[in-house]
């Protein structure tokens, strides 16, 4: 028998695939990061570490028929979807069997019925054409965007809600409230609220404090049906944190805030939970990637033809 | 000097001079600095005139506007160049719209500041110059920064003009060095037909006695140079570039003689009748290019006099890629330049 306080303090650790998964996205974060600072990879990445959970929780909450749009932070969003370190390594190191052939990049996917871009806020409106299509050709399926906080700032995002709502369409609006966008601490950019945004648009808001997969698929179930069986848009705000960087080498913010940070990192209280299994899972994936990052070194260069 | 400090001295200079000036973008304020770190330094001398703003570009681009339409100055600083397309209303149909459709001129000190370009691997929307679709809008200028223009006085300019203003800046030439033209090359500036910033040229001993004459804005100064040195090594072919800092309006008149209108121009007709090719380069995609409109301008002026028509330089008409390889095959680059060259050189 545990004591409840220490249930609440120790999360008991996801079945194997979910922590198997979580790992997998956590060493091939670490593993871009250090590709970088080799030199080894140029132009730019955007790391989930510290949010992995968010799209590992939603994995069997969303559907092959479910349009999913990630953004910029998008890496852990395909890995969940996709289980495909593989593809999108190659993808991000321009080497053949890329995803999108190296043209797209970290930021650039498309892939069955996903698709990431870089510029914020863009997703949206499209994400509400996908779910009215939905809606007319395959009811019961969703379309789902990720966004940041910061996103937040963009008319398009409150122009998609509107719409999404006054027509009933099946959007789920997934924010990752990481409490920061690039530089700027989310108090500096955002007045109100996110579920007073929801609000006003007589959208449903949920917002998910804990890293807990258990518990956040808990809430999220029956929520997440009733987007598809009432077409009502819910806005299903994760109150997360962002470990590393915004992308690379560029973190100012202080000390504490990372520390901060640190604190509510899955990773140190699943390692505590159960130290023996935990560690033997975490060496798997950190191999596994490590492989990864071997095998598409050696791979030729991806080919493509430029259109035009 | 770099580039990037060049123009972060630039922005300290307007904030200085100016009490009503505004610097306004998105994760500017120190210790960020901004993207590119060309903020660096402002938010820190100038609080509450260098302001930290959401991401809202069309937001931010209209609330400068309004500054700008009480008199105040407002330069904003668009993260990626790309963004800008989300502020195109603002731009086109307020900002350049106000200075002349109430039936009066109202002036409008501003600028929209776009950090522009490919070479870095940032992918297609993160990579683009679209200098193009800001061309041919009336009461719009449009600038391009370059390492031979002092960028306090195109700063200067762009405000003093009283039109709004678009600002592109080759991501790249930030950290390049100012005024820095590879051996045996020289460079000097010449007078535009406007008020504004000079043309400026880089070439071997004579300026008018080059095969060829290359037209490029700042991002491409490098490229092109290091080109003209490889066509002069190898095949003994003498360029001369001529770089101007405004893009649009493309003045004729500094490049060529016809009326004579600006001061030193009539030294141009020659340089550009006496060369065997004319060619315009920019990095912008083919299509609809800037390059175009400076085409058509000196066929319209000097059609009869030129040995064979201007030759454009663009990089490929298509997305820029993430991936180096596929980006440098896309992208204008030093050697599509040499080969654009000889091309045009052949008979
Ligand atoms: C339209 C647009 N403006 C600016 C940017 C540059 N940019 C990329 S990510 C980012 C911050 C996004 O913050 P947030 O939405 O909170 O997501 P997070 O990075 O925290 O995951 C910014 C400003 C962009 N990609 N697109
Ligand atoms: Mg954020």
């Amino acid at each position: 028998m545990t004591e409840p306080s220490a249930v609440l303090a120790r999360p008991p650790l996801p079945d194997d695939g979910d922590l198997d998964l979580l790992l997998l996205i956590r060493h091939f974060e670490l593993a871009l990061l250090d590709l970088f600072g080799q030199g080894l990879l140029a132009g730019t990445t955007h790391t989930c570490l510290g949010q992995e959970y968010v799209p590992v929780s939603l994995r069997p909450l969303l559907g092959a028929d479910d349009f999913v749009f990630s953004n910029h932070r998008g890496h852990g969003h395909y890995l969940a979807r996709f289980e495909d370190p593989a593809g999108l390594l190659a993808e991000i190191m321009g080497r053949e069997g890329a995803v999108c052939r190296g043209v797209g990049g970290s930021q650039h996917v498309y892939r069955d019925r996903y698709m990431s871009t870089g510029v914020q806020g863009e997703s949206l409106p499209v994400a509400t054409g996908v779910a009215l299509h939905l809606k007319n050709t395959s009811p019961g399926a969703l379309a789902c965007a990720f966004i940041g906080d910061g996103t937040w700032g963009e008319g398009a995002v409150y122009e998609a809600l509107n719409i999404a709502s006054l027509w009933r369409l099946p959007l789920l609006v997934v924010v990752e409230n990481n409490g920061i966008a690039q530089s700027t601490p989310t108090a500096r950019q955002m007045a109100g609220t996110v579920a007073a945004r929801a609000e006003a648009f007589g959208a449903r808001h949920h917002r998910v404090d804990t890293t807990d997969i258990g518990v956040i698929r808990d809430e999220l179930a029956p929520l997440v049906s009733e987007v598809r069986l009432e077409n009502r848009p819910l806005v299903v705000e994760f109150a997360t944190h962002r470990l590393g960087p915004h992308s690379k080498g560029d973190d100012t913010r202080p000390r504490d805030a990372v520390r901060e940070a640190e604190a509510h990192d899955w990773y140190r209280r699943y390692a505590q939970a159960d130290a023996g299994r935990f560690a033997r899972a975490d060496e798997i994936q950190r191999d596994r990637v490590a492989a990864i990052v071997r095998e598409i070194s050696a791979r030729p260069l991806s080919r493509w033809e430029p259109c035009g | 000097m770099r580039v990037a400090e060049n123009l972060n001295a630039a922005l300290h200079g307007v904030l200085e001079a100016d009490p009503a000036a505004y610097v306004i973008g998105e994760d500017i304020l120190d210790p960020y600095g901004g993207a590119f770190k060309i903020t660096k330094g402002l938010s820190s001398r100038f609080p509450g005139r260098v302001l930290g703003t959401p991401i809202s570009e069309a937001g931010i681009t209209g609330l400068a506007a309004g500054l700008a339409l009480c008199g105040d100055t407002a330069i904003v600083e668009i993260m990626f160049g790309d963004f800008v397309a989300l502020a195109f209303d603002q731009i086109v149909n307020f900002a350049a719209k106000s200075c002349s459709m109430y039936g009066t001129r109202v002036p409008m000190r501003m600028v929209v500041r776009c950090p522009t370009g490919g070479g870095r691997g940032y992918g297609p929307t993160h990579s683009q110059s679209l200098q193009k679709h800001f061309i041919g809008v009336p009461g719009l200028s449009v600038y391009e920064m370059s390492p031979l223009h002092d960028n306090r006085a195109v700063m200067n300019a762009m405000l003093a003009s009283g039109e709004p203003s678009v600002f592109f800046e080759d991501k790249v030439l930030y950290t390049r060095r100012m005024y820095d033209v590879p051996d045996p090359f020289r460079s000097d500036m010449i007078p535009a037909g406007h008020t504004g910033p000079g043309v400026a040229r880089v070439f071997l001993d004579d300026p008018e006695e080059a095969d060829c004459v290359i037209i490029a804005p700042g991002g491409m100064v490098d490229r092109v140079t290091r080109a003209m040195r490889a066509l002069l090594l190898d095949h003994e072919i003498t360029c001369c570039l001529y770089v101007p800092s405004r893009l649009y309006p493309f003045d004729p008149f500094d490049l060529t003689d016809s009326g004579a209108r600006a001061v030193g121009a009539g030294r141009l007709g020659p340089a550009l009748r006496r060369a065997r090719a004319v060619l315009v380069v920019e990095e912008g995609t083919a299509g609809g290019t800037w390059g175009s409109e400076v085409a058509h301008q000196i066929h319209r002026l000097m059609w009869r006099d030129l040995r064979r028509p201007v030759a454009q330089v663009n990089s490929v008409g298509s997305v820029i890629p993430a991936a180096a390889h596929l980006e440098s095959a896309v992208l204008v680059g030093e050697s599509t330049i040499y080969d654009a060259v000889l091309e045009a050189l052949r008979d």
